[in-house]
């Protein structure tokens, strides 16, 4: 039997309503709703990293955001080591919030300008009683050295740090109360190229040392290929396909996987194509189509797929994908043998 | 594919830039922000300037169509088609812009006027660069909403920007850009605002054009897989220099400059998962206090006290590759070795 995920989302639903306006009271319509997440099931591994990759607007941050219970799912529900979150205690609750730490996408927002870096540090150890008062600076300059900043770098403000810098502060912030899984939404999409493959180095150094859990949401194809043990492909709130990584990049077995797949520029230059690899755009998340929500891309889709919304199904292994074409992408045997 | 030939000439025809300087006073005194470009774009050609934030690629391009705005202050020679354009009149520069050469920009979501249906904004530059009349624009305008793949481009036409997408906006730009039939289309980021599948299909809309009317393009972005599957040649630039130039398929694979290969380095490659990247240490210098030498010495595992004390000049070393670095073969070894 496998080990129990440590954290499980089942059939989660989130919805963004609009204020009810005079023309859906006079006409009795319930308000519009954008649909972020529609019935997402998802496992996180304990020691894993899972890749969410998906487009704008496919729901990845909101997904990141029910993970750490900064957003209630109106369905379903999020288990954390068995545990419903939202059923959780408060004594509970805190212990969930230290062992669950979210960084986010900007750096320049998510650290208040007025709190100097051990301001910022020193408030997470001491929120969570994680050091005595005395062992808080010795604390804080470890930490600091975990994330590579100099030691002289507590006193100072954050407008005194460069955008990856400031990363590093999130990421030390983050990990300054020990916890088990890491969120990071976008965490290196706003930094130069350079500064980006030093935090990923730092990221994937870190996940080694400290055995952590990452969940890493973004929607660079290549670096969530580099970092991630499983990669889980989001499309308008849906989870199409999920699976380990390197079966994903090999074969995908979903249309709208190949098609993103195929759009990701290739870093090598001889391998250039003329035609597009994906027609149309996201259907407005307002009024989602019936049936399968790839339909109106999809070169494939047939009857079946207006009609019904195709569930996860199983592909290989620990390979899932949401699509009713089950042989799509399927590696014929032959090359199978000849590997 | 009609690549045309990276060896081409740009003599008659085309794009040649000299010696090309743009300067902001600042508080601190004043900051080249593009300091001696040097570049050249042969008719049909697709020339990629790579840079990262702050590198001034933007400013170069919009200091070639003399786009910048005081403080900043623009030097050196640009011809186009054989005559300077920075000698010439802002009333006969204004014919050259937006006709001949024509350009489209990072935001597609405010380089478009919020209050003006689309129509208008393509028939404008009709209207400026044409002799055609009211009908004529009208069918022109339809005929350039349906190249650059506008689907129902009739009823699309009378609808405000804010009623189209970020992709189909920056069509829209493209429509314009393309509306005066320019013989070059200067791209500055046009597609970093934009999700993969449809940057996808922007980067081939530009590939199809450049092969379906001769344009040239000088295409700014700092994604370097953007480079690889669209530009012919590439120039990298570094803290307002280019340090590197090239074809597209010999920089990627022989980078003779050590920031150039630290930037092919960061990015992720496939085979060789969850193992260190090759990160560039530090960050961008700023532009008012550039270290003496080489300005990407501090950064640097192949500085020696030579880069430290003397700016190495941008020289050719093989045909049609020309990089700033003392010490580029022994880079170039490295990459070989690796």
């Amino acid at each position: 039997m496998r080990e129990m995920p440590l954290i499980s989302v089942e059939g989660v639903s989130k919805r963004f309503r609009f204020p009810r306006t005079a023309p859906d009271i006079l006409t009795g319509r319930s308000p519009a709703a954008v649909h972020a997440l529609n019935n997402v099931d998802l496992e996180v591994h304990r020691g894993e990293t899972l890749g969410v990759v998906g487009e704008s607007g496919c729901g990845k941050s909101t997904l990141a955001r029910c993970l750490v219970r900064l957003l209630e799912p109106d369905e379903g529900l999020v288990r954390f080591d068995g545990q419903d979150i939202s059923l959780l205690r408060p004594a509970e609750r805190r212990a969930f919030n230290r062992r669950v730490q979210m960084i986010f996408q900007d750096p320049y927002s998510s650290l208040n300008p007025r709190m100097s870096v051990r301001q910022v540090l020193s408030e997470a150890l001491s929120v969570h009683a994680m050091r005595q008062k005395a062992d808080i600076p010795a604390r804080i300059t470890e930490l600091l050295g975990l994330v590579r900043l100099p030691a002289d770098a507590a006193g100072r403000y954050p407008h005194e740090f460069s955008g990856g810098q400031r990363q590093r502060i999130g990421i030390a912030r983050a990990l300054a109360v020990e916890p088990e899984v890491l969120i990071a939404d976008e965490l290196v999409s706003a930094l130069d190229v350079s500064v980006q493959a030093q935090v990923i180095n730092l990221l994937l150094d870190l996940q080694e040392r400290l055995k952590l859990t990452v969940v890493f949401v973004a929607h660079d194809l290549r670096l969530v290929r580099h970092i991630s043990h499983r990669v889980a492909v989001m499309y308008l709130g849906k989870v199409v396909e999920i699976s380990p990584t390197e079966a994903l990049f090999a074969a995908p077995r979903h249309p709208y996987s190949k098609a993103l797949l195929d759009a990701a520029p290739e870093l090598d230059p001889a391998r250039r194509t003329c035609v597009a690899a994906a027609r149309g755009e996201l259907p407005n998340p307002l009024d989602l189509p019936a049936g399968c929500l790839f339909n109106t891309r999809c070169p494939f889709a047939f009857e079946r797929c207006l009609a019904e919304r195709p569930h996860l199904s199983n592909r290989g292994p620990a390979h899932l994908a949401a699509c009713h074409l089950t042989d799509f992408g399927k590696p014929p045997p032959a090359t199978i043998a000849a590997q | 594919m009609t690549a045309p030939s990276p060896d081409r000439k740009t003599a008659g025809g085309g794009l040649k830039v000299r010696g090309l300087t743009t300067t902001f006073a600042t508080p601190r005194g004043p900051a080249a922000v593009v300091d001696g470009i040097n570049l050249d774009v042969a008719p049909g050609e697709i020339v990629g300037l790579v840079g990262e934030s702050g590198s001034g690629k933007s400013i170069t391009l919009r200091s070639i169509v003399r786009l910048v705005r005081e403080p900043g202050k623009v030097s050196g020679q640009v011809e186009w088609q054989g005559r300077d354009l920075m000698a010439m009149s802002e009333a006969d520069l204004r014919k050259v812009r937006g006709a001949e050469i024509a350009m489209i920009f990072q935001e597609p979501m405010t380089a478009l006027n919020p209050v003006l249906p689309v129509r208008l904004q393509i028939e404008e530059n009709l209207s400026a660069h044409s002799t055609l009349d009211r009908r004529a624009r009208r069918q022109r305008a339809l005929e350039l909403m349906n190249i650059v793949g506008i689907p129902a481009a009739e009823r699309r036409l009378d609808e405000y920007p804010h009623q189209f997408s970020g992709g189909m906006r920056q069509r829209v730009m493209i429509a314009i850009a393309l509306a005066s039939s320019p013989k070059l289309l200067l791209a500055d980021e046009p597609t970093t605002a934009l999700d993969v599948t449809i940057q996808d299909q922007i980067l081939k809309l530009i590939l199809d054009l450049r092969d379906r009317f001769g344009m040239s393009v000088v295409f700014v972005t700092h994604d370097l897989g953007v480079v690889a599957a669209t530009c012919d040649r590439m120039a990298v630039m570094y803290a307002g220099r280019i340090v590197e130039t090239g074809t597209v398929t010999r920089v990627f694979a022989e980078p003779h400059h050590p920031y150039t290969r630290g930037l092919l380095g960061s990015v992720p490659r496939i085979g060789a998962e969850r193992s260190m990247l090759l990160s560039i240490e530090g960050t961008p210098p700023g532009l008012t206090d550039l270290p003496d030498g080489c300005a990407f010495h501090p950064r640097c595992s192949f500085a020696t006290d030579r880069c430290r004390a003397e700016r190495p000049p941008l020289e050719s070393f093989a045909a049609g590759r020309e990089v700033a670095c003392f010490h580029h073969r022994t880079v170039a070894a490295m990459a070989e070795a690796a």
